[in-house]
């Protein structure tokens, strides 16, 4: 339950990390907060030669607004994140899901974008990325790019990141005017992994919900003119795709309860809110 | 860049519990057992050691971190408090522990030096919780003796007192 032997790096500004990446690439992982990648070195699941600790670089402590996008920072914790005056405001849907991140004690420490670099399937930053349509910044020596997030994250736990690129920022769609937003999840403790995370997205017509802790990556479904009749049969087909497994948590057929259950409420509740 | 090799010892400075402290570590060494060994800190419990149960959480420059998830060398130079910060220089308890003891908030205590920590600083942000967000905010906590009702009277009865008092 020890990690194994690395060099630690600390980096003193961006171009610095990104040498050191370039230098070090799949033997180097970034650490921000740390909250999941040092519970996995020490189990020993991930062993790296090198750690480069991002957490305290002051260019990436930002949350900032622009062209109807908040831009958070590699070094921003979810305690920073959640206490942002505007998140309410601004973030609807971010503001109802960031209570069920992890712990008061882990998001004093963890980061927005560690999560999203993380990409577990039950976990709500990732989910809420892809439900709103966000996108992700990564640098590396060869330039900056910029991908959605649907190109970003690729499967469990796994990204389009290229061992050299840093994620720089994660950049969430502000809320649309005239839409309504919800999120839900059962854990079995408040902030422990998610069973089953929804987060639905409702404006004019459409109707878009996000899934996570089901299937391998969080799965977002776009409805047009889901009306009352056909929400329950949309539901049962959505559960039924997503292809759950039985696991230690729970049964596929109790997930897929979930998905109905969950996706229900947060569906009326997210329309309750359209202004 | 600040570059700590692998497999050496490296010299780290602290301000623990309000006294300048030094220590060697190696880069792997968490926080947890650089607090416990090299500097025999035996209050620091650890349970899991992956950040699920909560026993070790320290506060690093006042907010609270899960020592186990944390390696010594990011607290150098930061200032790191464990549950000794809390009681008085004669060991006089603080009204938080006080009022751990009044409403049975413990039993065997393993789990308690990190759940006073979280709930002191949890109260310093939030002067006046609510039942459901101190709950909340114990649910970073695993206790196996209690079942968390001492310690939700225990930490709503704190904050009551060290509000001001309401104005009629």
């Amino acid at each position: 339950m020890k990690p194994k032997s690395f060099t630690y790096l600390r980096p003193a500004s961006i171009d610095e990390a990104v040498q050191a990446l370039a230098r070090w690439r799949e033997d180097a992982r970034i650490l921000a907060g740390g909250q999941s990648l040092v519970a996995m070195m020490n189990f020993r699941l991930i062993e790296a030669q090198v750690l480069i600790d991002v957490s305290d670089l002051a260019p990436l402590a930002y949350i900032r607004e622009s062209n109807g996008e908040i831009e958070v920072g590699a070094s921003t914790t979810q305690a920073q994140f959640m206490a942002w005056p505007k998140l309410a405001e601004r973030a609807p849907l971010l503001n109802a899901a960031m209570p069920h991140v992890g712990h008061y004690q882990t998001r004093s420490r963890g980061t927005v974008c560690g999560s999203i670099a993380h990409s577990d399937p039950s976990s709500e930053l990732p989910l809420c990325l892809a439900t709103l349509g966000g996108s992700v910044v990564m640098t590396s020596s060869r330039g900056t790019r910029v991908l959605s997030c649907s190109d970003f994250q690729t499967g469990m736990l796994t990204t389009a990141r290229l061992p050299d690129e840093l994620i720089t920022a994660v950049r969430f769609p502000t809320r649309k005017p005239g839409a309504g937003y919800a999120f839900a999840e059962m854990a079995q403790r408040h902030g422990d992994f998610a069973i089953c995370a929804v987060a639905a997205m409702v404006s004019g017509k459409t109707t878009r919900l996000g899934v996570g802790g089901v299937a391998e990556m969080p799965t977002v479904r776009e409805w047009s003119g889901l009306d009352e009749s056909g929400i329950d049969d949309a539901l049962n087909d959505l559960a039924w795709d997503l292809g759950g497994t039985d696991d230690s948590h729970a049964t596929a057929a109790y997930r897929r309860g979930l998905v109905r259950h969950l996706g229900r409420q947060v569906i009326e509740e997210a329309k309750k809110c359209l202004s | 860049m600040l570059e700590l090799k692998e497999g050496q010892q490296h010299l780290i400075t602290m301000t623990l519990d309000g006294q300048e402290v030094r220590g060697s570590t190696e880069p792997r060494m968490l926080l947890s057992d650089f607090l416990r060994q090299e500097l025999g800190r035996s209050e620091v419990h650890v349970g899991c050691e992956h950040g699920v149960c909560g026993v070790c959480t320290v506060l690093i420059d006042g907010k609270p971190a899960r020592s186990c998830l944390t390696f010594a060398v990011q607290a150098a130079g930061r200032r790191v408090d464990t549950v000794r910060c809390l009681a008085d220089k004669d060991g006089k308890l603080n009204d938080l522990q006080n009022a751990f003891r009044k409403h049975h908030g413990l039993q065997c205590g393993y789990c308690t030096p990190g759940i006073l920590l979280s709930a002191e600083a949890f109260l310093r942000e939030n002067a006046k919780p609510s039942e459901q967000e101190v709950r909340e905010m114990l649910s970073g906590h695993i206790c196996r003796c209690t079942g968390y009702v001492g310690m939700v009277d225990a930490i709503l009865e704190t904050a009551q007192k060290r509000a001001p008092a309401a104005t009629p």
